[in-house]
């Protein structure tokens, strides 16, 4: 879905989407990172369970919701990635306080 | 030196000015304020200065700067003079309230409060004056499937090419109206991704208000530069015009686009689909702040009422660039500058005669650079069918999902505005608090009570306008008063308690 073009130089990081070891660059975003690796549909709306992606990577629209370590609702296109970090999918709605 | 501010600790508890956005006018404006002696912070949610439009180009590389051409390598300069300006910086902050300082918790000395939350931790600031810059928002875009996975927002596009080097790897359509869309059509172009068709949506009888603002665009540096666009995109791809609608095919992710124009569609098959239609002043934190707002029919949006100062309804708070009204990133700086000059005027930083004279400088630039946009806003203005959708099962309201019919059947039952539209739907309740919605729900209401949108109004706007957690509320400093009204009484810590905290304890 998305590439990236082979002048850039950034260093490596590792994250995990659901589980899965995913590897994105220094300074992207989570949005970025993600759909750098495929995935355009990072969550399912809590009224139809519709699947959704980042939509306007600005942080207006909030369709790329996201848990990030644990905490729901966070805008995976205002957060930056750093090494380590736990990031899955949100389905539905997610109630801060009944994560992990 | 510029001061970054890493925490909300390193926050001081008032500023001359506060000045929302680190883009063309907020940067400007935090300038020019600083350099006449105001105590200036700037605060922006991003990791780095330059706005959507300079988005990363600091650590932009020669390629970068080719791809994005010479309008984007230009933020380079102005992101230089603010890291040498004397001022306090905070990056990566959310400021979710502006408004008259509290009566029980201000110094007295200054008239505006800041709500800002940086680090989990929130804290209100005082300001004499503030600025803001928080630019525009691209206008929403309703239409059968623009809610499923591989539809984006063109600028979104922009900014994973502007950020993370990231292009699109399949075929690409680019689909509404705007020079935007061109601009973006070139640079997907230039870094070889493969652009199948732009789907143009401008309406034909725009030609007919655009032409008499011909001459004023023609002796403007934007004609030369959308001529050349223009050529440029219809020579490597197939552009598409005269359409009347568009819709996606399938339900689950983007695989196709359906283009009505004449009486045979087209279908266009691609990976992925990027809409603009325009931009519209980002409205939120400015109302939720209480500015008076109107109606602009030429930008079909609404924008907050300012004067030529940029001063709004609300004293000491001022709007500059695109958030109060579209200009582009030149006029947006002249704008941020004369903001930050009226600061310092109003503070008695700079005598009447200094004043004056840079002011009319100032003045002419941005009469220079606001030259050609009348002609941009009439002929790019788009169509009302691509505004307010017209097939009923349409989306309006992303976050809850109501679609048009839904608002219709609201709007057919007497509604006045779309405050009451969104109490009996929900729409514009959502986590991104209508700014995917909000014009769309109150230019369908207009039409369905034929109005003129001004008389239904906006969504009334309250803080916090951004999510802020319980635990950074909690974090806020409380008066006495206030927790007497809550707990019924206030725990003084004893002494032991505050020998542990000063860590002198033994």
């Amino acid at each position: 879905m998305f590439r990236r073009l082979s002048d850039r130089r950034e260093s490596s990081v590792s994250f995990t989407f659901n589980g899965v070891p995913t590897m994105a660059r220094h300074g992207d975003s989570v949005a970025a990172a993600l759909l750098a690796a495929g995935h355009c549909s990072t969550r399912r709306t809590p009224v139809s369970g519709a699947a959704r992606g980042p939509y306007c990577m600005m942080g207006v629209c909030f369709e790329c919701l996201v848990k990030i370590d644990g905490r729901p609702n966070r805008q995976a296109c205002l957060t930056t990635v750093v090494e380590g970090m736990r990031v899955e999918t949100q389905d539905g709605a997610a109630m801060p306080g009944r994560e992990e | 030196m510029i001061q970054n501010i890493q925490s909300a600790a390193d926050l001081a508890p008032a500023y001359d000015l506060v000045v929302v956005g680190a883009g063309p006018a907020g940067l400007s404006a935090a300038i020019e304020a600083s350099t006449h002696g105001l105590a200036v912070l700037l605060a922006d949610e991003n990791d780095s200065p330059g706005g959507q439009i300079y988005r990363s180009v600091e650590r932009a590389s020669d390629a970068d700067l080719a791809r994005m051409g010479p309008d984007y390598a230009a933020g380079r300069m102005l992101i230089e003079r603010f890291r040498r300006a004397d001022l306090s910086y905070a990056r990566r902050a959310t400021v979710w309230n502006v408004g008259p300082a509290d009566e029980e918790t201000c110094d007295g000395a200054h008239a505006l409060e800041v709500g800002i939350a940086l680090g989990g931790i929130a804290r209100p600031i005082a300001a004499h004056r503030v600025i803001l810059a928080t630019g525009a928002l691209e206008r929403p875009f309703p239409f059968p499937g623009w809610t499923m996975p591989g539809v984006m927002a063109a600028g979104a596009a922009q900014i994973l090419m502007k950020s993370s080097g990231l292009v699109p790897s399949g075929r690409t359509i680019l689909a509404g109206t705007g020079p935007l869309l061109y601009l973006l059509a070139s640079q997907l172009l230039r870094a070889g991704v493969s652009v199948t068709a732009v789907v143009d949506t401008t309406p034909v009888e725009n030609w007919r208000s655009a032409l008499p603002h011909l001459l004023g665009f023609a002796t403007s540096p934007y004609a030369l530069k959308g001529l050349k666009l223009l050529l440029e995109v219809h020579r490597r791809t197939r552009v598409i015009r005269g359409v009347t609608a568009i819709e996606t095919v399938g339900s689950a992710q983007f695989s196709a686009l359906r283009v009505h124009r004449g009486n045979k569609p087209l279908r266009i098959e691609g990976d992925l689909l990027l809409l603009h239609q325009g931009i519209a002043p980002n409205l939120n934190l400015a109302l939720a702040a209480g500015c008076d707002y109107v109606w602009d029919e030429r930008l079909a949006a609404f924008r907050p009422a300012v004067d030529v100062r940029g001063a709004s309804s609300v004293p000491g708070v001022s709007i500059a660039g695109d958030a109060a009204g579209i200009v582009g990133a030149v006029a947006s700086a002249r704008q941020g500058e004369l903001a930050g000059l009226s600061a310092a005027l109003d503070l008695n930083r700079i005598d009447q005669g200094a004043y004056e004279q840079r002011r009319n400088e100032l003045a002419r630039k941005l009469a220079r650079a606001l030259r050609g946009r009348a002609f941009i806003e009439h002929r790019f203005r788009p169509g009302k069918r691509f505004r307010v959708p017209e097939d009923d099962g349409t989306i309006v309201c992303r976050c809850e999902e109501i679609t048009a019919v839904k608002l219709r059947e609201v709007a057919a039952l007497g509604v006045p505005g779309p405050n009451q539209m969104k109490a009996f739907t929900r729409c514009g309740m959502g986590p991104c608090q209508g700014r995917l919605c909000g014009l769309t729900a109150a230019e369908l209401l207009a039409q369905c009570r034929n109005v003129p949108p001004g008389e239904v109004g906006y969504y009334r706007l309250r803080p916090p306008i951004k999510p802020v957690t319980l635990g950074e509320l909690a974090a806020l400093p409380h008066t006495d008063a206030a927790i007497v009204a809550v707990a019924g009484f206030v725990e003084r810590a004893a002494d032991g308690a505050q020998d542990v905290t000063n860590g002198s304890h033994q």
